[in-house]
């Protein structure tokens, strides 16, 4: 086949695959001419198929909180709204997060969408470039008086992720097995997602460490992501978040600004 | 840089110095062991890359959830059992549940 008939055979072939009440495309014929619906069904059992099972294997907590039942019919949902943008199945259900959010029959789980958000975090750090953190060697050789000006090169696989919700307690308990116990999903919990060698780690951070952390990656120095912490939370501990940041691998690099 | 909180160099440097104090706590090794001790964890699974379900998932007993026009949205209720979520509590003392409220 062409290139170009190929193109125009698919352009036909696709569109009603995801619409089970569309006719079977003209240009899908079985032998002798005949109605070819039962085979058309096969690819689009698959293709629907295939994109839930991809939507179960990145958001496995999801699925293990709502019942693969409820996670099937919800994801269905989701893949006759939007068709994957990439052939790369990792990159697929980037929006599901979002669509959990205003997806009707979730709304009892106002903190699913969080959970969902820290299983993709999960992903995406699982796949980003690697890159040797920052030893905090490096660190105890800046002079004080630099110290207030340092700026830092985030490594490529961190990432954060705030809830209002116990988000981070939730998906500890829900992402492997075993049984939880009962979880005050009230409590406002940030996640820190970082993979400093090959598995893929998620904290939570303390108070105002999100702040302090988000600031630094939008390439405030030091002294700022400090003050602005402090200022989201009287309970923001410098020390405790620059330990746990250095242990968490969350830095490649750092930069000596000017003495202040 | 905000005007209302300023870090003075000092604390900067106190909150340094106690953050360098904690991770020394973990034992330095030397750059021989660090190396090792990452190297034996540098077993990167690529098994659990997400593959293409190529098999024909229409057979008898398989699910027909790309064929099935039967909408969902009605009766998601029925999709409770086996999930986790009741053990979630909400404020107000609700637990999380999927059914209809």
């Amino acid at each position: 086949m062409q290139p170009d008939a190929h193109a125009c055979y698919a352009a036909a072939f696709v569109p009603p695959l995801l619409d089970p009440g569309a006719d079977v495309p003209a240009v899908v014929t079985g032998p002798n001419g005949k109605s070819a619906m039962k085979r058309y069904n096969v690819y689009r059992n698959n293709v629907t198929v295939s994109l839930i099972e991809a939507l179960a294997a990145i958001y496995p907590a999801v699925q293990r909180l709502t019942g693969p039942d409820f996670f099937r019919a919800m994801a269905r949902f989701h893949i006759r709204e939007t068709t994957p943008a990439s052939p790369l199945l990792f990159d697929y259900g980037r929006d599901f997060p979002a669509f959990i959010a205003r997806y009707e029959h979730a709304q009892p789980l106002p903190w699913l969408p969080d959970v969902a958000r820290i299983e993709r975090a999960w992903l995406d750090a699982y796949h980003a470039a690697d890159a040797a953190p920052l030893s905090a060697t490096e660190l105890a050789a800046i002079e004080p008086d630099r110290l207030a000006s340092l700026v830092f090169t985030v490594h490529p696989a961190t990432r954060v992720v705030r809830s209002p919700f116990a988000a981070v307690s939730i998906f500890a308990a829900n992402r492997t097995g075993g049984s939880s116990d009962r979880i005050d999903a009230s409590t406002p919990e940030d996640a820190l997602i970082t993979r400093p060698e090959f598995d893929v780690v998620v904290r939570q951070l303390p108070p105002g460490g999100a702040v302090f952390l988000t600031c630094l990656i939008s390439g405030c120095m030091l002294a700022e992501a400090a003050a602005a912490a402090i200022e989201a939370s009287q309970d923001f501990d410098l020390a405790t978040n620059i330990a746990g940041l250095f242990e968490a691998g969350a830095f490649t690099s750092l930069t000596s600004g000017d003495a202040r | 840089m905000s005007a209302k909180t300023a870090i003075s160099s000092l604390v900067l440097a106190g909150a340094v110095s106690t953050a360098l104090a904690t991770l020394a706590v973990a034992g330095p090794l030397t750059k021989a062991e660090a190396d090792a001790a990452i190297a034996a964890k540098k077993e990167k699974c690529f098994g659990v890359a997400l593959k293409g379900q190529n098999d024909c998932a229409a057979g008898p007993g398989t699910t027909c959830q790309g064929t099935s026009t039967v909408d969902f949205q009605g009766n998601a209720w029925k999709f409770v059992q086996g999930g986790t979520c009741a053990n979630i509590e909400l404020p107000g003392g609700k637990h999380g549940s999927l059914k209809p409220v």
